[in-house]
């Protein structure tokens, strides 16, 4: 009796773990022969999940649209990383060992791509990020592409803004220390505010926190006392919403700025009423759209899910796009020679605009700032690299 | 820093603490009663927000009562989480039912995720309890105050259930020698329920007043408020109520405090919970207000 009863737990105890690991959903079956596959790791749970939901919705519309490539059936596997920079490594592992993809999408979040990076690289995968901003992504690694502008064009971009439009001096940095999409952000930004106000001392604070904490007040405080013109603090959505609503509880009332993450639905409804007014910099705004290909995407997203769409979603259909347009190109689902033809990629025209990738494989593009405005993401103005 | 700095920090400190203090009350009645460290603490604190949430979202219901219904249904999940996971091994060696409390976490946390989703819920506090109080500078949430009122009437309650009441003799016996106390005609199983549910009612109220101080709601929320609550039960005294309370808020306002004298340091947060809980079992393993617990033979 009592074997048995530990049997059960055990097996409860073992399923729930399971049930813990990436789990791996197939939009379309078939035979092998006549099947390109092309894996795509997303956080769908997590700190990001937000993130990687919104750009798996753009992967699976373009996939809808553009099934078919060299007369086979490309089947999508779509995988959980959860948010994790382990299980983003295994995510990655699984989908070329296992899946046996050609070329890999994503993920949303520097850290988790970055995690896949020696991975894909070694394996001779190529994989194409659709949001990742952090630099380091791409550098020394010839198997990682982006479709998405980086972090010292962002940071610049922020700064700015900051020196020009809001006339500010000084300036507080709220990091989340554990994401190298923050981290690798504020720097920009620092060296590009530091040059902009020409004084070493115009940073006059720059705290940490933790991915995953809830509490940011011990930090706030302390930005309180240095009374800084403006705080900038990319984060996650989740963690950075918070954040604001504890300065504005605590009587801080900077303006705070922030980076790409910002834009989800979420970061409006934990935010509040606390992030009206903040301004943050993204891929791209279905205000104003900058191509042919913007307008077709934006009615195709509007009809599928009833809602505008957001800079995620464009960038996961981008991705998707430029994987089909290199396999075509490339006229093979050969790993190695896609990687090549994704490489030569010049003026492909994507949702987000015209896609040319430098020689780390990055792409050169412009920036939009938006600003929240009664509860909404609103279009301010577009900058050029 | 200023003195104005350091009464904001003494502020969020308590703030901070006082949360953990409530949580931390349910881990150590458990635990003081059956000798059981509920794991699932955390998840039961969790499921507690979401079913606020979901009350709050789907029905006319006030919020007051919303929050008194999913505590009570909370209260109600832990039951069955005993009688489902922990009841089977209760004769079984306590180790197993360790495992049994692991797993029912893990079991917990993804079925939250299939069912809620993992994108994050923006919890709907209501605005009174969200007002900001401003003393001299120092800015204190309505909640914060809150809080502590809540945790310091739970104790008085509880104190009061288990000092005076029959039950409470019966939680009591039941502490301190299991057969013994069945024999006397004390109904084990009544008892044991009773304390789940307590238990896990404290863990819904302080889910929900997590909650409306941290309107974000994720399957993961509860890992790791439930570790931390854990190691200031510990620190108090496993098992002693008074103790997890004073645990608690030394573990808020060590966190507060650590962050604001020593910001290089704030990525060492969670770790700050770790280290104090390894100094407080070298120092006195019993912790700050424990007992010495003869091990039953």
């Amino acid at each position: 009796m009592k074997k048995s009863l530990l049997l059960v737990m055990c097996t409860v105890l073992v399923v729930a773990l399971l049930s813990g690991c990436a789990q791996s959903t197939s939009t379309s079956g078939g035979g092998d022969s006549d099947v390109i596959k092309i894996g795509v790791f997303e956080p769908m749970t997590g700190a990001n999940a937000a993130g990687g939901e919104m750009t798996v919705e753009g992967i699976e519309l373009a996939h809808k649209k553009v099934g078919e490539v060299l007369g086979k059936k490309v089947e999508l596997v779509v995988v959980d990383n959860k948010s994790d920079k382990v299980e983003a490594a295994n995510a990655a592992s699984k989908l070329i060992e296992q899946d046996k993809v050609v070329a890999i999408i994503g993920s949303y979040g520097s850290s988790l791509s970055m995690a896949a990076g020696d991975i894909v690289k070694n394996m001779q995968v190529p994989a194409v990020g659709c949001s990742p901003t952090n630099p380091l992504v791409t550098l020394n690694n010839d198997y990682y592409f982006r479709v998405c502008f980086i972090d010292p064009f962002q940071g610049t971009v922020m700064a700015n803004y900051a020196f020009n439009e809001l006339g500010a001096k000084k300036a507080a940095i709220i990091q989340d220390v554990q994401n190298d999409y923050s981290v690798g952000l504020s720097t920009y930004f620092a060296e590009s505010f530091k040059s902009l106000t020409g004084d070493d001392n115009s940073i006059v604070a720059t705290t940490s926190y933790n991915a995953g904490d809830q509490d940011f007040t011990a930090q706030l405080t302390s930005v309180k006392g240095l009374n800084p013109d403006v705080i900038f603090a990319p984060g996650n959505y989740g963690e950075s919403a918070l954040l604001i609503k504890q300065a504005r509880d605590l009587g801080i009332d900077a303006p705070f700025l922030g980076g790409d993450t910002w834009e989800s639905p979420e970061f409006l409804s934990i935010g509040g009423d606390a992030v009206e007014g903040i301004v943050y910099s993204s891929h791209f705004t279905s205000e104003a759209p900058v191509t042919e290909v913007s307008e077709t995407f934006l009615a195709e997203y509007k009809e599928e899910f009833g809602q505008d769409a957001n800079a995620f979603a464009a960038l996961g259909y981008d991705a998707y796009m430029l994987v089909i347009d290199a396999i075509e190109r490339a006229n093979s689902a050969d790993s190695n020679a896609i990687r090549d033809a994704i490489a030569e990629t010049a003026g492909f025209v994507g949702a987000t605009g015209n896609i040319s990738l430098d020689a780390n494989g990055d792409a050169v593009k412009s920036a939009v700032i938006n600003q929240v405005q009664g509860g909404k993401f609103i279009y301010l103005t577009t900058v050029e690299p | 820093m200023s003195i104005q700095e350091f009464l904001q920090h003494m502020a969020n400190g308590t703030s901070l603490g006082s949360l953990y203090a409530l949580i931390a009350i349910g881990y150590t009645l458990v635990y003081g009663i059956l000798r059981l460290i509920n794991f699932a603490h955390g998840e039961i604190f969790m499921l507690g927000a979401y079913i606020a949430y979901y009350g709050i979202i789907f029905t006319p219901l006030p919020w007051w009562l919303v929050f008194i219904l999913a505590s009570v249904l909370t209260g109600l999940v832990g039951l069955l989480l005993e009688k489902l996971a922990y009841k089977p091994l209760r004769s079984s060696p306590r180790i197993t039912i360790l495992i049994s409390a692991i797993g029912a976490s893990f079991l917990l946390q993804n079925l939250s995720i299939l069912v809620f989703g993992g994108r994050p819920k923006a919890f709907p506090s209501p605005d009174i309890l969200n007002g900001i109080l401003n003393i001299r500078g120092v800015s204190v949430a309505s909640i914060s105050i809150i809080i502590p009122i809540v945790t310091i009437i739970l104790l008085v309650i509880l104190t009061f259930l288990i000092k005076k009441t029959k039950t409470g003799m019966a939680m009591r016996a039941l502490s301190k020698d299991y057969e013994a106390a069945s024999l006397m005609g004390i109904d084990i199983n009544k008892v044991i329920s009773f304390t789940f549910f307590i238990g896990s009612f404290l863990a819904a109220v302080g889910g929900i007043m997590w909650g409306v101080k941290y309107p974000q709601l994720v399957p993961h929320m509860g890992m790791m408020p439930g570790l931390k609550c854990f190691i200031a039960a510990v620190i108090g005294g496993i098992g002693n109520i008074t103790g997890a309370v004073i645990g608690g808020f030394i573990l808020g306002l060590g966190e507060i405090m650590l962050i604001a004298f020593l910001p290089t340091l704030t990525g060492y947060r969670d770790a700050f919970a770790f280290i104090l809980l390894i100094v407080i079992l070298l120092i006195k393993p019993t912790g700050l207000m424990g007992e010495k617990i003869a091990e039953k033979v």
